[in-house]
């Protein structure tokens, strides 16, 4: 898939460099980079640890601002507000432990004044959805680290947003329950229709999700490659055995292996 | 929770038969035995000086408790969520929590006199600094990406705060509560112990005055059960807002 002129998501010429304090030298975490990303376009962004994927995926969500460049959404500038249409899934457990899963599900919509019929409505078929039906009266303790990541991305999808931005989501999740998250995540975009923005280090993920993938240098982070797969739509994790999967993957590892290295030996200076 | 009943039960029985080992060991002069214990406090709880003392003590309690817990809530949140004044005053509180608070004690008594109020306040200065430092810790230490999360939720700084940061940091605050409320009752009681005209504590040490050992253990005895019944309950209050249900 082509990227569009000017992109859902625009970036020009973004750095972003966050300023040193206590005598430390100013960071320069990103860029410059310039990227397009197309509605409903499946894009992972890979990188060497430190490289500032999750300073990208903050720009791209709103959470902070650029340095020098400029970062759009539909046409309309990033200004450190998450603009309406922009759902965010992180690493790290972020679901709510003293609500249900329903309730849990619930909040976004709740807190926009939604009619209870409606949130109803949506909430029960975003549960039957992403499977945790049976867990709708739940509290997160009771559920496994997958499980709550699920009702995460059932909180997020329930806004109906038209990009969802996931940061390293399956992260904390073992190798089996990745796999199955990434096919879960392959229907989501399919049946929703959403613009997905994935960050991950893990090189397969990122071979077996995208339609793009960019390769991002050692800090300051910049795109050193962008690899089209041209998967069809309607794929799982099975194109794993497929043969331009391992061509992909190739292509990907051996861009990332140099950055990797230099990242290694960089001292972490933050 | 069956099998968690069980070892309560087979703990209480440990502790008690411990006890009457004890007794048997030094004698009724110096430990009555559990079940002289247990009728002697069921004979002080017929009685109407009992209920005077304690009465005194419930009053000084609760008005510490209270002022502990709204003081010590309103200082940990105002440092919390203020870094740079977290930062200064963390150890200062560390070290306020840590002193013996008995050394303060003629200076409460000069500042207070005899009375309620000293009561209350030595109470006070015993649970207020627990709560703040558990406040403190758990407004600092909400998951910062709960605050990640508020923002993509597009929440207000308000909502923010009541929706998410509060409940949030409950669990924490609640355990410093316990903590806290432990530690104002036993200031009030060592106020009674040492300079008061009623109370439980003042009658436990008058109790030790006129040797009157099996007294002085049925009074520990009823101030033991109520701390822990104190004690249970703000645990299974915390155990709530935990786990949520």
């Amino acid at each position: 898939m082509a990227a569009d002129p000017e992109g859902q998501i625009s970036l020009r010429g973004v750095t972003k460099v966050f300023p040193g304090h206590g005598g430390h030298p100013d960071v320069h975490a990103l860029g410059p980079i310039d990227l397009d990303i197309a509605a409903g376009e499946f894009f992972t962004v890979v990188g060497p640890s430190g490289c500032g994927k999750s300073t990208l995926l903050d720009l791209l969500a709103g959470l902070s601002v650029v340095t020098a460049g400029s970062a759009t959404f539909e046409g309309k500038r990033l200004d450190g507000q998450v603009p309406d249409g922009i759902g965010a899934v992180f690493q790290q457990d972020a679901s709510f432990f003293w609500l249900t899963v329903w309730d849990n599900v619930a909040f976004g919509l709740r807190r926009r004044g939604m009619p209870k019929a409606e949130i109803a409505r949506r909430v029960d078929q975003a549960l039957a959805f992403m499977g945790l039906a049976a867990f709708a009266k739940a509290y997160p303790a009771q559920l496994s680290g997958g499980m709550r990541q699920r009702v995460c991305i059932a909180r997020t999808l329930v806004l109906e947003p038209k990009v969802l931005l996931l940061d390293e989501p399956f992260g904390a999740l073992d190798q089996q329950t990745r796999l199955l998250m990434g096919d879960e995540l392959l229907r989501i975009w399919r049946e929703t229709g959403a613009t997905v923005v994935l960050i991950t280090h893990a090189l397969d993920e990122a071979a077996m999700l995208s339609d793009r993938v960019a390769v991002m240098s050692a800090r300051p982070g910049r795109f050193i490659d962008i690899v089209t797969t041209g998967w069809p739509r309607d794929r799982d994790s099975r194109i794993v055995s497929d043969l331009g999967f391992a061509t992909v993957t190739a292509r990907l590892w051996d861009k990332l292996r140099e950055e990797s290295l230099r990242a290694m030996k960089t001292p972490e200076n933050l | 929770m069956k099998s968690t009943r069980f070892d309560y039960l087979l703990l209480l029985a440990g502790m008690l038969a411990l006890w009457q080992l004890v007794h048997w060991a030094v004698g009724p002069d110096v430990l009555s035995s559990p079940w002289a214990t247990i009728r002697r406090a069921g004979e002080l709880v017929a009685t109407r000086a009992f209920w005077d003392h304690a009465a005194a003590t419930a009053t000084a309690f609760g008005i510490a408790g209270v002022i502990s817990i709204l003081a010590g809530i309103a200082l940990g949140l105002w440092l919390g969520l203020r870094r740079f004044a977290g930062d200064v005053a963390d150890p200062i509180l560390g070290t306020l929590y840590s002193i013996p608070k008995i050394t303060l004690y003629p200076i409460i008594l000069l500042l207070f006199g005899l009375g309620v109020s000293a009561k209350i306040a030595f109470g006070v200065i015993h649970g207020v600094f627990p709560i703040a430092i558990f406040t403190m810790s758990a407004v600092r230490n909400v998951a910062p990406v709960y605050h990640r999360t508020a923002r993509v939720l597009r929440l207000s700084p308000a909502a923010t705060a009541l929706t998410i940061m509060a409940p949030a940091a409950l669990p924490e605050m609640l355990a410093g509560i316990r903590v806290g409320v432990a530690l104002t009752l036993l200031g009030v009681l060592i106020g009674e112990l040492f300079a008061s005209t009623s109370g439980l504590g003042f009658a436990l040490i008058r109790a030790m005055d006129t040797h009157a050992v099996a007294d002085i253990m049925a009074i520990t005895l009823l101030l033991f059960v109520f701390a822990a019944s104190v004690n249970a309950l703000l645990g299974f209050v915390e155990r709530r807002a935990r786990h949520g249900g």
